[in-house]
């Protein structure tokens, strides 16, 4: 797996502003040789799925702490699939409570990452869905 | 004893008694560090604390540098102010938590709003989908405002309302609500946060560029040491910076920074010292490392006394004393084995209170994984009580005091904060060190660090990367209702078809008049709020003058 022909987009949606953990994953997954563009704050769903296509990335990361995660989570997916770009994978993290993962799972959104999550278990995702689309 | 013989004796201790003990008993590691990742000593002994003057250096509670404490007798005088931040979907929802908390013993409110309401949107705007009464209440008018305070006399209860791009908006609906309720400007009691440097580096709520912002900031520092003596116009929040990710050291220093950059605001303005700065508040974080956070808290009293004396020039004592309110640090709380998070919470709680705050809010067990149930809430309430009436710290002032550790501790930071404060004077201020990205990246290069170290188990974190265990997902979570939104639609537009609409544009008329000149923003702020002219209009209008941040991605 060539990691720097991995592009990831890490993005916040909606208003939240928390951006301590969007920024360290940015951070540790471009220390491990991925290709990582993050926004900054205060995107729109529209910006994100635009971003991402423009970008050409393989995998957009949606970040909220707000609670606003259901509504805004699979209007990416969406915006993604009317642009034509429904490879795009998406996952998402921040304070998501377990009894919204499963809907969103079922809207699209690949793996949903909670408080605790590691390096090592985002970059074991990345390596599982690379060798599903090999 | 003198120091050469104290200093020959410690030698001689370290060579013999722990050497030997060593070689059994070695330290189980190679460094000790701090939370905020400052080695820490084996021992502390009057040798490190050799330089300075009791007097000078700690003196007394409620005398210069205020080391010791801002009152005389502290909390055996007046216990801090218990008050917890909360607010969640409509006004009436939110009203009735803030009636639950008081007959629970809290003695102050402290009201969370929603995201749109912080950045100045009325709920109406579709930027403001999936956000409306999520992360607090949703207040779009005056009219939510009176529904949020009904029924709580003003006139008995001190409110803090965490609010800064639209702080003047929020100020001037509460100043209304008083009025209705018969209660004058001039009793009011309370604070708002209103301090937008560490929005832009930390939190993230800013609408307009620096420089407008700054002036509706003094606006209301001139506005309130006229009519509002007892309330405090700005907290200067290093909470949300830590929250971000950096150091204790880091937090005291861009706090400081961002006081001073105000108070030079104020004074360009063409106002005394003595008649703002008794007035300006702040607010800390507790953070996980009991003696390095009491140590912070001390070192930020005396610091910014000394701030205010030598470069300020301010003779007015008040002027100098740093009254601050705490909040224990959301971003300890675990999601895993969340009831560790009642532990972590009574620690932070100590650090508090053994440093001296005004007012504490404690975070509740469940927030890393939702907003707070009210049974949550309650334990967090009891925890600052059991602290208060229980433990027996709030019985005498400034009990760690003369610690060798917590002294020694004191000076370091002190020390090491205003080495950063002279960095960032040498970049012109504040301002111009935010608009060079300085700040941001020093933050993001703590935050960095301290998960890194947290990954690599370097860093202990209990039920996370040690004492691991199986867990079910928590149940009993708060849920917010998704009609919000809807609801909030409807009660504008009911305002809207009240109000009088001539009356509405004659008032903002008037802010964007007073917007585009110099005189104080906030009486014509107070006229459009009477009139029933939203949130979103009177930001819009302000917009319009203002223009609005481009924040620049920095990592």
């Amino acid at each position: 797996m060539d990691k720097q022909k991995i592009r990831i987009l890490i993005a916040k949606v909606g208003l939240d502003g928390h951006d301590r953990g969007a920024k360290y994953i940015s951070q540790a997954l471009r220390d491990r040789g991925y290709e990582v563009i993050y926004t900054g704050i205060r995107q729109t769903t529209d910006d994100v799925a635009k971003a991402a296509v423009q970008e050409d990335v393989k995998f957009v990361g949606l970040s909220l702490l707000s609670g606003a995660h259901n509504q805004l989570f699979p209007k990416v997916v969406e915006k993604l699939r009317e642009l034509g770009a429904a490879d795009i994978v998406v996952f998402g993290g921040g304070v998501i409570p377990a009894d919204d993962i499963p809907f969103l799972l079922e809207h699209g959104i690949r793996a949903v990452f909670t408080p605790g999550t590691t390096t090592d278990q985002m970059e074991e995702f990345i390596r599982t869905v690379m060798e599903e689309s090999a | 004893m003198g120091q050469d013989q104290l200093k020959a004796q410690q030698e001689r201790w370290e060579e013999t008694t722990l050497k030997k003990f060593a070689t059994k008993t070695p330290e189980r590691l190679p460094k000790y560090v701090s939370a905020s990742s400052e080695e820490v000593a084996t021992l502390y002994t009057p040798l490190d604390c050799e330089e300075g003057d009791y007097l000078s250096d700690e003196g007394f509670p409620g005398e210069y540098p205020f080391t010791r404490g801002v009152y005389p007798n502290m909390y055996r005088g007046r216990l801090w102010t218990m008050r917890q931040y909360a607010g969640f979907g409509t006004a009436e929802q939110s009203n009735q938590r803030y009636k639950y908390l008081l007959s629970c013993g809290q003695t102050g409110l402290s009201i969370a709003f929603d995201l749109p309401t912080q950045i100045g949107y009325d709920s109406s705007n579709s930027i403001c989908e999936g956000e409306v009464g999520k992360v607090g209440v949703a207040i779009d008018s005056l009219y939510d405002l009176e529904i949020l305070f009904d029924g709580i006399p003003l006139n008995q209860v001190s409110t803090s309302m965490t609010i800064n791009a639209p702080a003047a908006v929020l100020l001037a609906m509460y100043i209304a609500v008083a009025e209705k309720q018969g209660t004058s400007r001039v009793e009011l009691r309370g604070t708002i946060q209103n301090d937008i440097l560490k929005e832009y580096v930390a939190r993230g709520t800013y609408i307009f560029p620096p420089k407008p912002s700054m002036r509706l900031i003094v606006d209301t520092f001139a506005f309130c040491a006229k009519e509002m003596p007892k309330w405090n116009p700005i907290s200067i929040s290093g909470y949300h910076i830590r929250e971000a990710g950096c150091t204790a050291i880091q937090e005291v220093a861009f706090t400081l920074a961002d006081g001073i950059e105000y108070c030079k605001a104020a004074q360009k303005a063409g106002m005394e010292i003595d008649a703002f700065a008794p007035q300006l508040s702040f607010f800390f974080n507790a953070h996980n490392d009991l003696l390095e956070e009491v140590a912070k808290f001390r070192a930020a009293r005396r610091l910014w006394a000394k701030i205010m004396k030598e470069r300020f020039c301010a003779r007015d004592p008040r002027s100098m004393m740093l009254r601050f309110h705490t909040q224990t640090a959301g971003c300890t709380l675990t999601a895993q084995q969340p009831d560790n998070n009642i532990v972590r919470v009574a620690i932070q709680t100590l650090a508090a209170v053994l440093g001296g705050t005004q007012s504490l809010h404690t975070n509740s067990r469940d927030e890393a994984l939702a907003l707070p149930s009210q049974e949550s809430v309650q334990i967090a309430l009891r925890t600052q009580q059991l602290v208060a009436y229980e433990s027996g710290v709030a019985n005498t002032v400034d009990p760690l005091a003369g610690s060798y550790c917590v002294e020694a501790l004191t000076d370091r930071i002190e020390e090491a904060a205003a080495a950063y404060i002279a960095k960032i004077d040498g970049m012109g201020g504040m301002v111009e060190a935010i608009e060079a990205g300085y700040v941001q990246r020093e933050i993001q290069a703590s935050a960095y660090e301290y998960q890194k170290a947290v990954e690599m188990g370097e860093r202990v974190i209990v039920g996370v990367n040690k004492f691991t265990v199986k867990e079910a997902p928590p149940s009993g979570l708060l849920k917010v209702d998704l009609g919000l939104r809807e609801v909030q639609i409807g009660k504008i537009e009911r305002v809207k078809a009240m109000r009088d609409a001539v009356q509405v544009q004659a008032t903002l008329g008037r802010v964007e008049a007073v917007a585009r000149g110099e005189e104080n923003l906030t009486p014509p702020i107070i006229e459009a709020v009477k009139a029933y002219a939203t949130l979103g209009e009177i930001c819009d209008t302000l917009r319009r003058v203002f223009g609005e941040y481009q924040s620049q991605v920095i990592f």
